[in-house]
């Protein structure tokens, strides 16, 4: 590779990087933010090959990336195949047997989705439930969340720093710290423990402090002049949220969103306090640490099960890999 | 088949009632808001905005937090009350052997999972560095991060399945290794203490994905005009990782340490799915839960949350000074 070949296409680099963030849109501008919030300087995106090929780039690292890559992807690999071999193939032998005697069968998915009765998996109530548990608890939080950040950001009023800094410090406080306290409450105040709105408001609350932040963050970024125009023109708080904030921060809400969801879906600790562990209110998660409880002898149903868990998030992950890894980004200090 | 549709229309349905009800109840104060008499409208809308979050942290967080603080110092919960116990509790958990035990697993958990983590996915974040179908690598190691940790639980229970010798073969891809090498199997969840390490694989087997996607961003963002001069300077692809590509990336670098030990400190999930803390395998998120919820002892539950609370904290608030500091100098 020439030095000339090299420099050409720095210059490329960096231009198309100033256009992103000279971009007097408002939603691009704050989108660019958000999406290195950690602090990468100068952090292109989306480009192909934005820089020089380096030396480092060996044929031994090369290796040893495949070799990472293999090795990290085999324990996944092995389960899916597991979850379409017959059940005494589970029990008898490993999944790599499956290249010397192919099967395939779609009999173990039907079996923990649909047989009813006390001891099968009845995994097709809990994934009704992961759903019904997720969908609200990720559009709770981010919807009051907006709202407070909009008032955080743009009404002036007094203490309005010190309570911003006060909802902020509270992702210090590891949620195992509110259970004890906010089951009683369920429980002996309000009387909904086990229910949906128990689990619905237990999510809303622990995830409110992050979406704050990270709104906040965003929202903050909508150049004053837009807000101040709205004003001139006589709207109120209430129309200045639903018609500039709302529109504006939908990439943002998009990505928080996302990983709100994501959460709620895999979380586990959250499910096994408040929706008291029945086929009526919890979810999947709930139910696979059940069945793998008893692994002797649930075995032949477990690759499915599991699968069964991870579809909705491989594919959120894999179609919007954008928007969770700005999430993830985002959300990396989520307590 | 109906009685699944049946169950799935009712659950259904409270969704789309509980959606309904807090769209409502949400739209109906905006709109009060909106129609409010001029006098007094700006505090009425502010209180609006910023009341609904604020009441529920308060109820939801700051109390129980206070509560669990003050709970940790009482015995446990009976129908007549608790009893002040002093810092029995605290006292209770590091003189018993199984608590010692599980004080001493997290603090390896802490030590590992974020030291390993960081090395493969700094690594491999090099590796792949503008390799070919470097996005596609990078999906691969970075998928455990979307799935939920008791599916990786179940994923590795699966890696670590044992059979006794002659009883069957091996369904576990591990132990089939070690016997394809002459070896005898293991039990490699059961024998302790190098259980907890195999439980701490599937931890960084998980996280290694996210220090890989947040260096690899960082990898890109150190100035190129730099490497370049090192290279002119002689340095070899070693003293330019080390001198240039390091300290150009070190703020990244301490976040991604910090919030892996953050999720470290508390994990849960994965001794829950793979061992249930027996076999000396527990932490303190997982042995808080067991004792609060499974036995009932609020009082010890208490304390161990409290611990965790004070193990989080100094390393919460060094993460937050950190990317404070990085958000001034850009």
């Amino acid at each position: 590779m020439s030095t000339s070949g090299e420099s050409g296409r720095v210059s490329t680099g960096a231009g198309t990087n100033t256009n992103t963030n000279t971009n007097t849109d408002a939603a691009r501008a704050a989108e660019s933010t958000l999406d290195r919030p950690l602090g990468q300087k100068n952090q292109p995106r989306g480009g192909k090959t934005r820089r020089v090929k380096q030396s480092l780039t060996s044929p031994w690292a090369t290796f040893a990336a495949i070799l990472i890559a293999t090795v990290w992807t085999i324990p996944t690999f092995g389960l899916l195949v597991s979850s379409i071999r017959t059940p005494t193939e589970i029990r008898s032998n490993g999944w790599w047997n499956i290249f010397v005697s192919p099967s395939f069968t779609l009999q173990n998915y039907a079996d923990v989705l649909t047989v009813q009765g006390a001891s099968s998996a009845n995994l097709g109530s809990y994934f009704v439930n992961s759903l019904v548990i997720a969908v609200p608890a990720a559009l709770f939080p981010i919807i009051l969340a907006t709202m407070a950040a909009y008032a955080f950001a743009w009404i002036k009023f007094r203490g309005s720093g010190a309570l911003f800094v006060l909802i902020f410090a509270l992702q210090i406080v590891p949620l195992q710290m509110a259970l004890i306290p906010l089951l009683q409450i369920f429980s002996q105040v309000l009387g909904i423990s086990g229910t949906f709105p128990a689990v619905w408001i237990a999510h809303t609350i622990f995830g409110l402090p992050l979406c704050i932040f990270l709104l906040h963050n965003f929202i903050s970024q909508i150049p004053g002049e837009v807000i101040e125009a709205a004003r001139v023109d006589g709207a109120n708080h209430t129309q200045i949220f639903f018609r500039i904030i709302i529109p504006l921060s939908l990439p943002a809400l998009a990505s928080i969103g996302i990983f709100q969801f994501l959460w709620v879906w895999n979380d586990l600790l959250v499910a096994l306090v408040f929706s008291g562990g029945t086929a009526d209110v919890a979810p999947l998660t709930q139910r696979l640490a059940e069945l793998v409880g008893n692994f002797g002898r649930n075995t032949e149903r477990l690759p499915a099960a599991a699968f069964i868990s991870l579809i909705i998030p491989l594919v959120v992950f894999f179609s919007l890999q954008r928007y969770f890894v700005r999430g993830l980004l985002a959300g990396s200090t989520k307590g | 088949m109906s009685e699944f549709l049946s169950d799935f229309i009712a659950k259904f349905g409270i969704m789309v009632t509980g959606l309904a009800t807090f769209a409502a109840v949400i739209g109906l104060v905006l709109f009060l808001a909106d129609r409010a008499p001029k006098r007094g409208r700006d505090f009425l809308q502010l209180a609006i905005f910023v009341g609904p979050s604020f009441f529920l942290l308060a109820v939801g967080l700051v109390y129980p937090a206070i509560r669990t603080t003050t709970l940790a110092f009482f015995s446990r919960q009976t129908a007549t009350g608790a009893d002040f116990v002093g810092i029995d509790n605290f006292v209770w958990m590091f003189t018993r052997p199984e608590i010692v035990i599980t004080l001493v697993n997290t603090l390896i958990w802490v030590a590992l999972v974020p030291t390993l983590s960081t090395a493969f996915g700094l690594a491999y974040a090099v590796f792949i560095d503008k390799a070919k179908g470097e996005k596609i690598l990078k999906s691969l190691v970075f998928m455990p991060m979307a799935i939920s940790f008791v599916g990786a639980g179940i994923i590795w229970r699966f890696m670590y399945e044992y059979r006794e010798v002659g009883f069957s073969e091996q369904i576990g891809l591990l132990n089939q290794i070690l016997v394809w090498l002459g070896q005898e199997p293991q039990q490699f969840l059961v024998n302790s203490p190098w259980n907890t390490l195999f439980l701490i694989v599937v931890m960084v087997w998980i996280q290694t994905g996210f220090a890989m996607v947040l260096l690899s961003a960082a990898i890109k963002g150190v100035p190129v005009e730099i490497i370049e001069a090192s290279r002119l300077d002689g340095a070899n692809a070693w003293q330019q990782f080390w001198n240039v590509t390091v300290p150009g990336i070190r703020g990244t670098l301490v976040v991604v340490v910090t919030t892996i030990s953050i999720a470290t400190l508390k994990v849960f999930d994965i001794v829950r799915a793979m061992t249930g803390g027996n076999f000396e395998t527990s932490v303190i998120a997982n042995e808080m839960y067991t004792q609060a919820f499974n036995r009932g002892e609020t009082g010890y539950g208490s304390a161990l949350a409290v611990v965790l609370f004070l193990m989080v904290m100094p390393i919460v608030i060094y993460n937050v000074r950190v990317l404070q500091q990085q958000k001034e100098i850009r």
